[in-house]
């Protein structure tokens, strides 16, 4: 089975505490699990959603993969380019900073996320510069050609962010964060503010560049429909826990975990004549600090039954590649 | 007695048919130092009482500001340039009828003014968090309102704090906040999203208004309250039959809340029309490629979507003639001279395109 996928990528058992402070000393208090235990793989060039409602986790899980925070605990396994498979949780400053230029980050705001008071050259270049790539005269050459990939004019270099639109500046996000050739992307809500026409011409670069770059992508996002067009596989997140994860077609027919199913339905379908009124989730999101006693999602959940109160379901596998954290997976519709 | 049944009747009548709001070819523009901006350039729909009329488009095509012209909140250096904005006000202790005043030509800081707006078009906007002030509890601010405009409670009487805070817990009850009388006092950053856009939701319906102005009510907030905050305003809706001008760019919230929609571009009406025609058969090429252009929960994944070529241009530089033209997939050689008005198409639609009507808008 040589075709069979690679993971690029293998958390297993991601936690990440923040300390909860009170009084004059700071006393730790408790803490706010926002990753709480969290394993995927990544497939060398697929692309994992993460979905989930804010404060979810999924940023923060993201984030520790980067290493832009460090995890309170679990393993974060990466196979580096020269084939190598390191605990990315468990380097030092110091070793991380050579496989920094392979695991590259897409931010939301395309306004925040570029340096008003540099120019194109500077913005894309920069990782070149901070990873001592070539001099200058390379370091333009190579603007250029990250310019000319993402669809904008290479005369543009001398400009300043300010000159560019939303889906532009999106554009000058992406070749920047491809400007250390990564083979991971950890792309954030890439195209939550952009336009709906814009977001279109977002998405359809992403898909082009992962194909002709053989990028793996970590897409984090809220937006179902979005996620379902770019993901091959789906992972569902709930207070700091994965609920399910799946491939996308399967986990669009056929959920297997409530939490997944309501999600779905209150997308509003762009289509008058199908009501998405049925089943609304009330209630809302528990805090991570204190969340309820046995399934987290229980309190919310319309097929609640007394064990679900007491008894926390175990994350297991309902058909091969389909994991769901939900005592009745497998024997219910949702 | 006839003549009084009569006089009734031909209100209800004139009630059912006749607009509650009628704007007719608003033009707003900001003067910059850079230039003039036509933020709105000749806008016009109406808005029938107890209707729920979607506003769609993408940013910079003014249906913010059309909204801000309609309360009289354009700020300086922007001005209402010309049109109309013709509002049936409430009749004291009526529900129908009423005279008909021109908002545009009101002043911003006038009494009559003032008791229009808040008092019979209220506005949710998009950022509760924003609209609150985190200083006050939310209760206060809800009160605050409620007396401002106390004579629709309590006619001549002045209402008193009390009983304006009776009010505003029932109002808090109505909208599905839960422990109603404690939530009052609590401030707005004590709150989640959710239960932060339900109370800005009780403080616009504090006046019960005509008319409700939702503008992106539920852009900042997740997936599932997003849910919950539609189904509430489709209820309270139902109930109270206040009309809404829903303003939103995601087409879904579109589809699912709204009766007719107005599809804007660049500061223009590009089609408007019934949510099931502007969905199903639409006829402006930009309302096509827009619908084209999102991803759905149906369609094939991973293929690369119908896009809109180009982008929107800058305000500075609106194009001549028909403002899509330089984007549109059918671009015919007089759309980049001559401006196309709002015409009908069919006997539901109205389309602002020369591929159905040769109608130019006089310059």
């Amino acid at each position: 089975m040589s075709d069979a996928p690679q993971p690029l990528l293998d958390v297993r058992g991601l936690q990440k505490f923040f300390p909860i402070t009170k009084g004059f000393l700071q006393r730790t208090v408790g803490h706010v699990r926002a990753v709480d235990g969290v394993d995927f793989t990544v497939n060398e060039g697929e692309t994992l959603g993460l979905v989930g409602e804010s404060g979810c986790g999924k940023t923060t899980a993201s984030r520790c993969i980067l290493r832009a925070i460090d995890p309170t605990g679990g393993k974060i396994l990466y196979k580096t380019r020269a084939g190598r498979t390191v605990d990315l949780a468990a380097l030092k400053p110091a070793e991380l900073l050579p496989l920094r230029a392979e695991i590259q980050m897409i931010f939301q705001d395309p306004f925040g996320s570029l340096n008003p008071r540099m120019t194109l050259l500077d913005n894309v270049g920069e990782p070149l510069l901070v990873n001592g790539v070539g001099n200058r005269r390379e370091r333009a050459d190579r603007v250029a050609e990250l310019l000319r990939l993402v669809g904008l004019r290479p005369e543009f270099m001398h400009r300043f962010p300010h000159a560019f639109s939303g889906g532009q500046r999106q554009r000058i996000g992406i070749a920047r964060a491809l400007a250390t050739n990564p083979r991971l992307v950890v792309a954030d809500e890439p195209v939550s503010a952009l336009d709906v026409s814009v977001q279109a011409q977002v998405l359809n670069l992403l898909l082009e560049l992962q194909s002709r770059l053989k990028l793996t992508f970590l897409f984090v996002a809220h937006d179902l429909s979005v996620v379902r067009h770019i993901s091959d596989r789906i992972a569902v997140m709930y207070v700091g826990q994965l609920v399910e994860l799946a491939p996308t077609d399967e986990i669009f027919l056929s959920p297997q975990h409530p939490y997944t199913a309501a999600l779905m339905r209150a997308v509003p379908v762009a289509d008058p004549r199908v009501h998405t009124t049925d089943g609304i989730l009330g209630g809302e999101v528990p805090s991570p600090a204190a969340p309820p006693s046995g399934c987290y999602f229980h309190p919310r959940c319309r097929h609640a039954q007394a064990r679900c109160k007491v008894e926390a379901p175990a994350l297991r596998e309902i058909a091969p590649g389909h994991v769901s954290r939900c005592h009745f997976a497998g024997d219910m519709v949702f | 007695m006839p003549p009084i049944l009569i006089v009734i009747e031909e209100a209800v009548n004139a009630d059912a048919k006749t607009p509650l709001l009628s704007v007719r070819d608003l033009r707003v523009s900001f003067a910059l130092d850079e230039g003039l901006v036509r933020a709105v350039d000749g806008t016009s729909f109406d808005v029938m009482p107890g209707q729920v009329l979607g506003i769609v488009g993408e940013s910079g095509c003014g249906k913010s500001v059309t909204m801000k012209a309609i309360l009289q909140l354009v700020e300086l250096p922007g001005r209402i340039t010309s049109g109309e904005i013709r509002f049936r006000r409430r009749p004291p202790g009526q529900e129908e009828g009423g005279e008909v005043v021109d908002l545009a030509r009101l002043a911003p800081r006038g009494a009559l003014m003032r008791d229009i707006r808040g008092g019979e078009i209220a506005l949710i906007p998009q950022e509760p968090m924003a609209a609150f002030s985190p200083v006050h509890t939310v209760g206060d601010q809800v009160i605050e309102a409620i007396l401002l405009h106390s004579h629709r409670w309590s006619g001549e009487r002045k209402l008193s704090r009390r009983e304006a805070r009776d009010i505003t817990v029932g109002l808090f009850r109505d909208v599905g906040i839960s422990m109603p009388e404690q939530r009052v006092d609590a401030y707005s950053w004590q709150l989640s999203g959710g239960l932060r856009q339900r109370a800005m939701i009780a403080m616009a319906l504090s006046c019960k208004p005509r008319l409700l102005i939702a503008d992106e009510p539920t852009t900042a907030i997740d997936v599932t309250t997003q849910a919950q905050v539609l189904a509430l305003l489709r209820d309270l809706q139902a109930k109270y039959n206040t009309a809404i001008i829903f303003i939103t760019h995601d087409l879904g919230v579109i589809a699912q809340m709204a009766s007719y929609v107005v599809v804007m571009y660049l500061g223009r009406v590009m089609e408007q029309g019934p949510v099931d025609d502007i969905f199903h058969v639409p006829k402006h090429p930009y309302t096509k490629a827009l619908l084209r252009s999102i991803p759905s929960l149906y369609g094939e994944t991973r293929v690369a979507l119908p896009v809109i070529s180009g982008s929107l241009p800058h305000p500075f530089n609106r194009p001549a003639g028909c403002p899509f033209h330089p984007r549109c997939p059918q671009v015919m050689e007089r759309c980049s001279t001559a401006v196309p008005s709002l015409q009908p198409v069919n006997d539901r639609q109205l389309a602002s395109c020369f591929l159905y009507n040769d109608a130019v808008e006089p310059a």
